[in-house]
């Protein structure tokens, strides 16, 4: 045994250890981050569920392109929970007991995010959630988020503006009614409109609600006629809300405003089929392609979406829930990367103390985990013609009235003169 | 809430024109069920079908849905009469009673329902034509075309149903085959194949039927359900297998249903129906206008 | 006395089993399969054995589960107590149902069955108490009473629902209530004549069913956490129940065990791969095989195997 063999067998034996330390590094390194949720594919959810889903997917890719966070890939694995939230605990069991993923997120809407709450919340880990209406209220989870900007009172917030609309108008108007379902999220829309009207002083003359399978609501717009409203407030979900304008278009009803709270006049297949019978009609949104709502960053996310969209069958022009989807995992991303940590202990608090920079502007959260200032966007349709899509991607078919730092138009009222 | 003359006398309207509807709908059944005793839990359900199939000329080729309910006719009607042999094989052949037969049109329900949602997704589908989204007014009334025109539609489905029965030769086999199978082969009619005919036309009905369905309101997979309580119920109400029966019967339905409606709340409608029902049933199962 | 040691010895198994696996994940899915096997066999006392099929399933099931969310609301009752109420509630239920259809046989019997379930869902969605249409949320313990996690304690009540159910399944099967009820089946004119006290036995089948059905669905909102009528009042209850019945052979209580345990599991699992509406596709789809092929079911067929083998 020459020194020089030695030399080189321990040369050899160095290279292999290194060798197998380095591929045991790596095989940790390249073990992905795994983020699981159950979201809507099929159901009355699925619209926004799919939407949802192809922008996280779009996040996902940017952020590996980038690396991945804190070195490791980022992998998403979701489950359909059919828009019903008896499935959304099993699916939730599974993704953490045998999926065994590092992060959650919810699925979309208020009562599927409510089912989720409880294992969280048993498990400690941070809760992204994905346009809920006052999911918290009740659990006081300190690692829940919410990312629409409703703000920490809901019914309020999601009513508040169209009265501030209601009384710029002229003459002012003295009464309201409001057609809602008989669900959670109808209550917290009867529950704002009653303080709205009590506090400005108008008389509430309808506000009966209706079975939420209800198909036809032609009885109940012309039990809202029969009491003649100077504004209606409507406030309902995707699939109620095509049946509230087509009622509405079929009885003509007449009021100074109609409009508020109608989920799912925000997506463009909903657009397209109602076309011209939207006009008049004032509505909330969270973001609207509108020159002052250009953050950075999120026209080329809808860019990147928008190609995709139309072969993925989901909402072709993505305005509704896309950026925000992307945004709540921009969110959690970051704080992974700035706690260096998948920990819901260390997240959760970081998430709370932190302004961060989203494609949808800068988001801060409150205590009870919603925005800590609103922004929600009232904007009425106007001079729609036909059905065509084109006329939606622009924003000058659906024009800013609401609130005065964003607003891009004027609003015309009485609702039947927006409808010539 | 006000309760004006106009809100009373269009929802009136709204119901009289809704019960024609539920009438044509239910006319097969009644036929199925009252004249030959088949437990077709699913018949709305192939209204959903048929309703699905006009959607579908409709949307790819521009043809108006009760056109397109008249030319799909004829293949319903082939299809209930190779559903009745399958039945009849399984089960008539058997005389196994006819629960075993519910069994198998719930579990049939429950596959097409499945198909439809695996084909077309459970997003609402909306026939277009000129005239769905017209509304004629007259003084304090306003007739909406979308429940008008199915209203005619219903009555002459009826009016041709009932004067089949009727009238025709078959029609009266039909009817007879109820009341007396023996009498019947001693006139050289085959039960078997007067019942296979009668079945295929319940089913036949369910293609028009589906265009009037599709008229009226948003067409999703389940919109079957909310019909087979009704239809039983305007079977048992109406008399089994009486067609003015269940004309009546389902007018009655749909006027109670609107009533309910404004006086107490849409919330409480499906119990005004299903109580009636279950009166009916407890005290006079033959129905008001039985036979 | 020793069947009903063997059957106690199983259940434990079963647990340990599910214990020793150690994921929630399978107390999750296992409790779904339980409920089902009890569901089924509570149907069949009245389906298989009297020979009168509830299509109203869904209304003593939701009953059940909406007298827990009451009692929850209202006192804070430890689960059991309220799982008995419910059975109690719901027992009542069937036997008003008995009463109103004692004149009614055959489809008519079903139809107002069903037509029953839609009467207690539009009362429970009008009952703002418990939360009418928009639902009511109840907060789930992370731990069980016992030991291990609430879940897991969710199961274990299923089991001895599951071990109760066939046990009194299997009692009425042998008793003289069950050949009166054998007999209703096969011919009620007859049976009457012959002096079977036809209507108290009704009675007495729709009073277990229901009462079971009851117990069966009372923890569920403790299970889902969000219990709105949708989630109680689903027509899904009376197909599963029937077609694990019927597949698995009405005859006997093994029929109903057999069918729930092959069909739910396969249920489960078809969920998490496959996709979720399959489920009722294969349910409907068996349900029709099984009825025009083999109407004995599975236990049918394997009888017939073995007698034809001898």
């Amino acid at each position: 045994m020459t020194i020089g063999n030695i030399g080189r067998i321990a040369g050899r034996a160095a290279l292999v250890a290194m060798a197998m330390l380095g591929s045991i590094a790596l095989a940790s390194a390249a073990e992905p981050i795994k983020i699981g949720m159950g979201m809507a594919q099929t159901g009355p959810l699925a619209g926004s569920g799919k939407s949802a889903l192809l922008s996280m997917q779009i996040w996902v890719e940017d952020v590996n392109a980038k690396g991945g966070l804190l070195g490791r890939p980022v992998k998403l694995i979701y489950y359909d929970d059919q828009s019903s939230p008896a499935n959304v605990p099993p699916i939730y069991t599974k993704l953490i007991d045998i999926d065994k993923v590092d992060l959650i997120v919810s699925g979309y809407a208020t009562p599927i995010i409510a089912a989720a709450m409880p294992i969280a919340m048993q498990h400690n880990m941070v809760l992204m959630g994905l346009f809920g209406l006052a999911d918290n209220a009740r659990f006081h989870y300190d690692k829940y988020f919410q990312i629409a900007p409703i703000g920490e009172n809901p019914s309020e917030s999601s009513t508040k503006p169209i009265f501030d609309l209601a009384m710029t108008l002229n003459p002012k108007p003295k009464t309201v009614a409001v057609i809602t379902p008989e669900l959670e999220f109808g209550h917290a829309i009867l529950t704002g409109v009653r303080k709205n009207a009590k506090e400005l002083g108008l008389t509430v003359v309808y506000d009966r609600t209706f079975p939420p399978a209800t198909t036809d609501l032609t009885t109940v717009v012309r039990e809202v006629q029969a009491s003649h409203p100077d504004i209606v407030v409507v406030g309902t979900q995707p699939g109620q809300t095509i049946s509230a304008v087509r009622a509405i278009s079929e009885v003509g009803l007449k009021a100074m405003m109609i409009g508020g709270a109608m989920t799912g006049l925000q997506t463009s297949p909903t657009e397209m089929l109602l076309g011209p019978q939207l006009n008049g009609f004032v509505n909330f949104n969270y973001w609207l392609p509108s020159p002052k709502m250009q953050f950075p960053g999120v026209m080329d996310f809808l860019g990147k979406y928008q190609a995709r969209a139309e072969k993925a069958g989901v909402d072709p022009l993505g305005y509704y829930i896309g950026p925000w989807a992307y945004a709540q995992m921009q969110i959690l991303g970051q704080a992974v990367e700035a706690t260096k940590s998948l920990d819901g202990a260390k997240l959760g608090p970081y998430i709370h103390a932190t302004t961060f920079k989203t494609v949808v502007g800068d988001v801060k959260f409150g205590p009870g985990g919603e925005w800590a200032k609103p922004r929600v966007l009232m904007a009425q349709f106007q001079h729609v013609t036909g059905n065509g899509i084109a006329q939606f991607k622009g924003s000058d078919k659906l024009v800013v009235v609401d609130p005065p730092e964003y607003k891009a138009g004027d609003m015309i009222y009485p609702f039947q003169d927006a409808r010539k | 809430m006000n309760i004006t003359f106009e809100l009373l006398a269009n929802s009136l309207l709204a119901g009289l024109l809704l019960g024609g509807f539920y009438a044509a709908l239910s006319a097969g059944a009644t036929i199925a069920f009252g004249l030959l005793e088949i437990v077709n839990i699913a018949h709305p359900t192939f209204a959903v079908i048929g309703a699905y199939a006009v959607y579908l000329l409709n949307r790819h080729l521009h043809l108006d849905p009760l056109l397109g309910g008249l030319v799909l006719t004829p293949i319903f009607y082939l299809i209930g009469t190779i559903l009745y042999r399958v039945y009849h094989f399984a089960f008539e052949r058997r005389s196994e009673d006819a629960m075993q037969g519910l069994a198998f049109f719930f579990g049939l329900m429950f596959i097409v329902e499945v198909g439809l949602i695996m084909i077309f997704g459970v997003d609402f589908r909306y026939v277009t034509t000129d005239y769905i989204t017209t509304t004629w007014q007259i003084g304090e009334l306003s007739v909406p075309l979308r429940l008008a025109v199915p209203f005619v539609g219903s009555l002459a489905l009826l009016a041709v149903l009932e004067i089949g029965l009727k009238r025709s030769f078959t029609g009266r086999a039909i009817i007879a085959v109820a009341e007396d199978p023996l009498a019947l082969r001693l006139m050289s009619a085959s039960p078997v194949k007067i019942k296979r005919i009668a079945f295929g036309v319940a089913i036949a009905t369910t293609a028009f039927v589906g265009a009037l369905l599709v008229i009226i309101q948003p067409l999703q997979p389940a919109s079957g359900r909310e019909f087979i309580g009704r239809v039983f119920a305007i079977c048992v109400l109406g008399g089994m297998g009486s067609i003015s029966g269940t004309l009546i019967a389902a007018v009655f339905l749909g006027l109670v249903e609107n009533m309910t409606s404004i006086f107490l709340g849409a919330s409480w409608s499906p119990a005004v129906a299903f109580g009636f029902l279950l009166i009916t049933l407890a005290v006079r199962p033959r129905g008001l206008l039985g036979r | 006395m020793r069947f009903h040691l063997l059957l106690i010895l199983a259940a434990a198994l079963v647990y340990g089993a599910a214990r020793a696996i150690g994921l929630d994940y399978v107390f999750f899915a296992g409790y779904i399969v339980l409920q089902y096997v009890a569901l089924a066999t509570a149907w069949n006392i009245l389906g298989g054995y009297t020979g009168y099929m509830n299509f109203g399933v869904s209304a003593f099931f939701a009953l059940g589960a909406y007298t827990t969310v009451a009692l929850d609301k209202a006192f804070g009752l430890p689960l059991p107590v309220m799982m008995l109420a419910g059975g109690i509630v719901s027992g009542l239920v069937g036997l008003g149902m008995g009463y109103l259809t004692m004149r009614l046989k055959g489809i008519f019997f079903a139809i107002a069955t069903f037509a029953l379930a839609v009467v207690a869902e539009t009362f429970i969605t009008n009952w703002d108490y418990v939360g009418g249409s928009s639902g009511a949320y109840i907060i789930r313990p992370v731990k069980g009473p016992l030991y291990g996690t609430y879940i897991e304690y969710l199961f274990l009540l299923m089991l001895v629902v599951v071990v109760v159910s066939l046990a009194i399944a299997r009692w009425l099967e042998r008793s003289r209530l069950g050949y009166g009820l054998a007999a209703i089946r096969d011919d009620e004119v007859a049976a009457e004549a012959t002096g079977v006290p036809t209507l108290g036995l009704k009675l007495i089948a729709t009073t277990i069913s229901g009462a079971l059905m009851g117990v069966a669905g009372a923890p569920l909102p403790f299970y889902i956490t969000f219990f709105d009528p949708s989630a109680g009042f689903n027509l899904a209850y009376a197909i599963n129940s029937i077609a694990m019945a019927m597949i698995g052979g009405t005859a006997s209580w093994v029929g109903p065990l057999v069918g729930a345990v092959l069909l739910a599991t396969v249920q489960q699992v078809a969920t998490v791969t496959i996709s979720s509406e399959i489920n009722l596709l294969l349910v409907g789809g068996l349900l029709v095989l099984f009825v025009v092929l083999a109407p004995n079911g599975i236990v049918g067929l394997v009888q017939g195997r073995w007698r034809w083998r001898r």
